[in-house]
């Protein structure tokens, strides 16, 4: 309990350990702790961009691929519009052709019955004539009276 | 227990009364060195307190600078991450509390921290350890706690007022320091008939400052050692009590552990305190 030298020396002893410690013990130690906590810091914020950056990205993405489904859809509008068109334009050429076809069997129909008409009035007019020659040949000359004859045939 | 102790008297007390003194040094009266005959004189040095003071103080010293001489940011070993942890919370304390700049009090309150509980720490060495294995090579007496020395927590309180009163000179002048010592708590008159009182008040507040400024160090250093004093003093009476000291000496030394950690804390912490008052105004 007797206060004596030691409280010098033990002094003396604190001081030398305190510079020792503000000399080379603490600027470094302080020095890698603040490094550290700067490096940790920069390393946070450039995960914070990154995310954000990743967000951008994502909602760069999603608008890309709204767009493409809406023009996927206009085109798919596009090409049914096209396609009923296509059909209906090929059902009023069907029917038109139809139409036309029917006209011209129509009229080759009728040109075939014309002209069996015509070979059928010639023949009547033929057998008539010759029918009329055998009746007349015995009274009348077919050349006399070719002309009647002719009239007659016109008429059948 | 008490009938090993080597050197002492065979009773409790004679146990108590060994390992309660220093090992000491000193020069009588006819110029010679003499050991342990040193009761009342003032030149006498207590070879076990400083000695194993400065081995713990070299040991800090030489753990921590080996930690920042081979520090790293990238890849720090596990030692290097706990110096740093204790570097960290005692620059959080010195930052909370002191609001200047000073290269000195940071490293000064790393300094005590990790000195003080390492001289603390001897403490839960169990207390025969060391006295028995010194007596038995000679050494007739041997406290190895540094801190239940009166004269180390005084020798550390003196360097801290020594501190206290060049940073109040320092930072508030010669004048700043007289001032702070005169003219508070109470301001004296400056004029009028009020005058006659000022000699008066002033004597009065440099009383009351004195006192003030003088228990800083006293506490500090009493604090201190009265608790590891009386820590140590308890440590002794239940290695008195043979094989029932085992639950006994494990129980306080589980609470000692916080003593220990806790009053260096509160040195630090004081110091710290202390030096921040000495240089901010108020």
């Amino acid at each position: 309990m007797d206060i004596n030298m030691t409280l010098i020396g033990q002094t003396i002893a604190m001081i030398v350990f305190v510079w020792f410690c503000m000399k080379f013990i603490w600027p470094p130690l302080l020095a890698a702790i603040e490094e550290r906590q700067a490096k940790i810091a920069e390393g946070l914020a450039a995960a914070d961009k990154g995310q954000e950056s990743l967000a951008k990205a994502m909602a760069e993405a999603t608008s890309i691929i709204d767009d493409a489904r809406k023009q996927a859809t206009g085109i798919l509008d596009q090409a049914h519009a096209r396609a009923n068109e296509i059909v209906a334009d090929g059902k009023t050429s069907g029917a038109k052709e139809r139409e036309r076809q029917l006209e011209a069997a129509k009229g080759e129909i009728e040109q075939e019955a014309n002209r069996a008409r015509e070979e059928l009035r010639a023949q009547v007019s033929a057998i008539a004539i010759a029918s009329a020659e055998k009746i007349l040949q015995r009274e009348i000359d077919s050349k006399q009276h070719e002309d009647i004859l002719g009239k007659l045939a016109a008429e059948l | 227990m008490a009938s090993d102790s080597g050197h002492g008297a065979q009773t409790s007390s004679g146990y108590i009364e060994h390992h309660l003194q220093n090992l000491q040094v000193c020069k009588d009266d006819a110029g010679a060195w003499v050991w342990n005959h040193c009761a009342g004189n003032p030149m006498t040095i207590n070879v076990d307190s400083m000695f194993w003071s400065v081995l713990l103080g070299l040991i800090f010293v030489l753990l921590f600078h080996g930690a920042a001489r081979k520090t790293s940011t990238e890849k720090p070993s596990k030692f290097q991450a706990f110096v740093e942890i204790v570097v960290d919370f005692v620059d959080g304390a010195v930052k909370d509390t002191f609001h200047g700049k000073s290269s000195l009090i940071a490293p000064l309150g790393l300094t005590i921290f990790v000195w003080v509980f390492l001289m603390n720490l001897m403490d839960l060495v169990p207390v025969d350890w060391i006295p028995m294995a010194a007596g038995a090579a000679g050494v007739p007496y041997m406290k190895v706690v540094p801190t239940t020395d009166v004269n180390v927590t005084f020798g550390m309180s003196i360097a801290v007022f020594v501190l206290i009163i060049f940073y109040t000179i320092k930072n508030k002048g010669v004048l700043g320091f007289i001032g702070e010592l005169t003219l508070h708590p109470i301001a004296p008159p400056l004029k009028g008939p009020g005058l006659i009182a000022a000699p008066f008040i002033i004597a009065f507040n440099f009383i009351l400052e004195s006192v003030a400024l003088l228990a800083k160090p006293v506490s500090l250093s009493l604090r201190l050692f009265g608790n590891m004093f009386a820590g140590e003093l308890i440590f002794i009476l239940i290695a008195l009590l043979g094989i029932y000291q085992l639950p006994l000496h494990f129980g306080w030394a589980v609470f000692h552990v916080l003593i220990v950690t806790l009053q260096a804390f509160i040195f630090m912490m004081l110091t710290i305190v202390y030096l921040s008052l000495a240089s901010e105004s108020h």
